[in-house]
């Protein structure tokens, strides 16, 4: 940058006399990409004294808002330090500028908000999480008012939507759940197989395999990656639509955004997830089942066999009847979520992360309790 | 619009478009269509809804390619241009959306403050200082700043859109339906706030509106666009002495008939 496109500052002033006159002459380019370096020296310099400062500006070349706020600032430091302060040479139109600019610095004084004290956001934080824990509270309460309420109209169901989750949150997510659950049987075999096999015992692996997959691990498995694939799609949906407004419209043309958001997806999936799951417990078998013949030698009549001994139905019922309230969590949880969305981009963001943490957190924690209470009742 | 004019090219024009010719599919959009815009100048297109008139604002913004034509924004030709030859162009426009397009994370102080924070080495003490003035400059109340987009009314959020625009003071500005969805009181605030941009920073002005009154009061140009062509441009009374049906239809229309009578009272 040449000389010629930046600010300039030049102050000359009788070190001698402190009520002498200072004189500060301006030249160059006084914009918005010339006034960085000018800036960073103005702290330094030396503006102090008591007599009259003169401000010569005819030598400005260009002055855009920027500079002309610079120059605004400058002024009124020196006449903060008692200096009377006069602006001389400024070409018309720069002039006419400065005042607009000067008209609108009242405004411009106090920029920074001030940032509350630690103990005022610990009690925002605070309150803003017992508000939620509420809010989700009589978010839950609504949706099982309206879950009755339809159950016992059930014209009043919307099954088109109920039908399309069916399709996206279950029939589509056959690949990926399969997928998974088989590498889940596989691995456990896998493992399962050399501890076996150092007792004899690997016809055992059924048992292994079997009682697993059937009553924790698919379960869970499957509710984990439907909670990541639907939850946060519930969520992103729900909250884009708050923000375009589609909601506010929903309840204007009097239908409830619960019953035709929350209940189909919901419904939807408390039908879905056991489907799923009765699906990923076959194929888990099946890796299972496919590792144990290759790793020990156990060929599939055998392993039928076991299974059917090992595995009673109520070891399959267990597992399958805790993925109805891993779907209602999932559902609700996202749905929720997608209703806590704020206007900005930014809160559909962080809160389909929320959704999906949190549904996962609380489907562990169901899949904990219902551990507890099957021990309790001992199934 | 006169073919003597597709050849000689205006070398002082701010914007200068020369035979676009753009197309969605094979619905045609604008053909053929050349215009100019001076420094200083308060340029408007006007014209039916779904004529093409943003369309043309985001094609000569670098945001649409046309199939065909030339652009040229302060002499440089815009069209085919490189992200990092685009830069130095972009820093002297500002643009204005028509929905503002405020980032929605930050504040009001903080979509400005970044376009300052992005551009320049100033301190950010400084920043927040220009931040300041900027959206006092556009009308805003002065505790506006600490707020989110989301907080604003639609006035508000125009107007910080505004500040937001001329952050870098640019010597041209974009704005896209300045005063659409406003009411009557804040759309003259804007009409008041265009003009006294341009006569304080000196600013050239090119904005696509419906506003007849914003353009009786404002528009030192306008350009009417209509069928994929320029069909007239001019000063406003000398284009509604023009005899086009379309033309005709837009300012001799209830609404465009009262806007007029206005315009002439006070003058």
């Amino acid at each position: 940058m040449t000389a010629e496109q930046i600010a300039q500052l030049v102050i000359e002033m009788d070190p001698a006399s402190a009520t002498a006159a200072a004189r500060l002459r301006c030249a160059g380019a006084w914009v918005v990409q010339g006034i960085a370096q000018l800036e960073r020296r103005l702290e330094a310099l030396p503006l102090t004294g008591e007599g009259n400062a003169v401000i010569d500006g005819s030598a400005i070349s260009a002055l855009d808002t920027s500079g002309a706020w610079l120059l605004h600032r400058i002024t009124r430091k020196l006449e903060q330090r008692g200096r009377s302060v006069e602006i001389n040479g400024l070409r018309p139109e720069f002039s006419t500028l400065l005042k607009l600019v000067a008209s609108s610095a009242t405004a411009a004084e106090n920029p920074l908000p001030p940032i509350p004290g630690l103990l005022v956001r610990i009690g925002q934080q605070t309150w803003r999480h017992l508000l939620e824990l509420s809010g989700m509270l009589s978010f839950i309460g609504e949706c099982a008012i309206i879950l009755l309420r339809s159950l016992m109209q059930p014209r009043r169901i919307r099954w088109r939507p109920v039908l399309h989750n069916l399709q996206t949150a279950g029939f589509e997510a056959l690949p990926i759940t399969g997928l998974l659950s088989f590498l889940m049987g596989v691995v456990i075999a896998y493992q399962g197989a050399s501890q076996l096999e150092r007792f004899g015992a690997n016809v055992f692996i059924a048992d292994l395999v079997g009682l697993t997959m059937l009553r924790e691990l698919s379960p869970l498995l499957t509710a984990i990656i439907v909670a990541g694939r639907s939850g946060s799609a519930y969520a992103a949906q729900i909250g884009t639509m708050k923000i375009t407004e589609e909601i506010d419209a929903l309840r204007t043309i009097g239908v409830r955004p619960q019953e035709l958001l929350v209940l189909p997806k919901m419904l939807a999936l408390i039908i879905a997830l056991p489907l799923l799951t009765v699906y990923t417990d076959a194929t888990g078998v099946l890796g299972g089942m496919i590792m144990a013949r290759a790793k020990l030698g156990v060929s599939f009549d055998v392993f039928f066999d076991r299974l059917g001994d090992a595995v009673s139905l109520s070891s399959f019922l267990t597992g399958v009847c805790k993925a109805p309230v891993f779907a209602a969590i999932i559902a609700l949880v996202g749905c929720h979520q997608g209703f806590q969305v704020t206007d900005s981009a930014d809160s559909v963001g962080r809160q389909t992360t929320v959704s999906v943490v949190q549904s996962i957190f609380l489907v562990i924690v169901a899949d904990a309790l219902f551990s507890v209470a099957f021990n309790w009742l001992k199934i | 619009m006169s073919t003597v004019a597709e050849q000689t090219r205006d070398s002082g024009a701010v914007v200068d478009i020369r035979g676009l010719n753009t197309r969605f599919g094979r619905n045609v959009v604008h053909d053929n269509v050349s215009l100019s815009v001076q420094p200083g100048e308060i340029f408007a297109l006007v014209g039916s809804s779904g004529c093409g008139k943003s369309t043309l604002l985001r094609t000569i913004i670098m945001l649409l390619q046309p199939v065909a034509g030339s652009i040229r924004v302060f002499g440089q030709e815009v069209l085919g241009l490189r992200d990092e030859e685009a830069l130095p162009l972009r820093r002297r426009w500002g643009v204005m959306f028509e929905r503002g397009a405020l980032f929605s994370s930050l504040t009001v102080a903080e979509n400005v403050g970044m376009v300052l924070r992005e551009h320049t080495q100033l301190s950010a003490r400084l920043i927040a200082e220009v931040a300041a003035m900027k959206i006092a400059l556009t009308g805003l109340p002065a505790d506006a700043g600490a707020k989110y987009p989301s907080e604003l009314s639609g006035g508000m959020r125009k107007r910080a859109a505004l500040a937001r625009a001329i952050a870098l003071d640019p010597e041209l500005l974009f704005l896209d339906e300045p005063t659409a969805g406003l009411d009557p009181l804040s759309a003259s605030g804007i009409d008041e706030l265009v003009r006294s941009l341009r006569n304080a920073l000196g600013l050239t002005i090119m904005m696509v509106t419906h506003d007849l009154d914003l353009l009786w009061r404002a528009a030192d140009r306008v350009a009417v666009l209509g069928e994929g062509h320029i069909l007239g441009i001019g000063t406003m009374e000398e284009l509604s002495r023009l005899d086009h049906p379309i033309i005709r239809e837009y300012f001799y229309g209830p609404r465009g008939r009262a806007a007029r009578e206005q315009a002439w009272k006070k003058k």
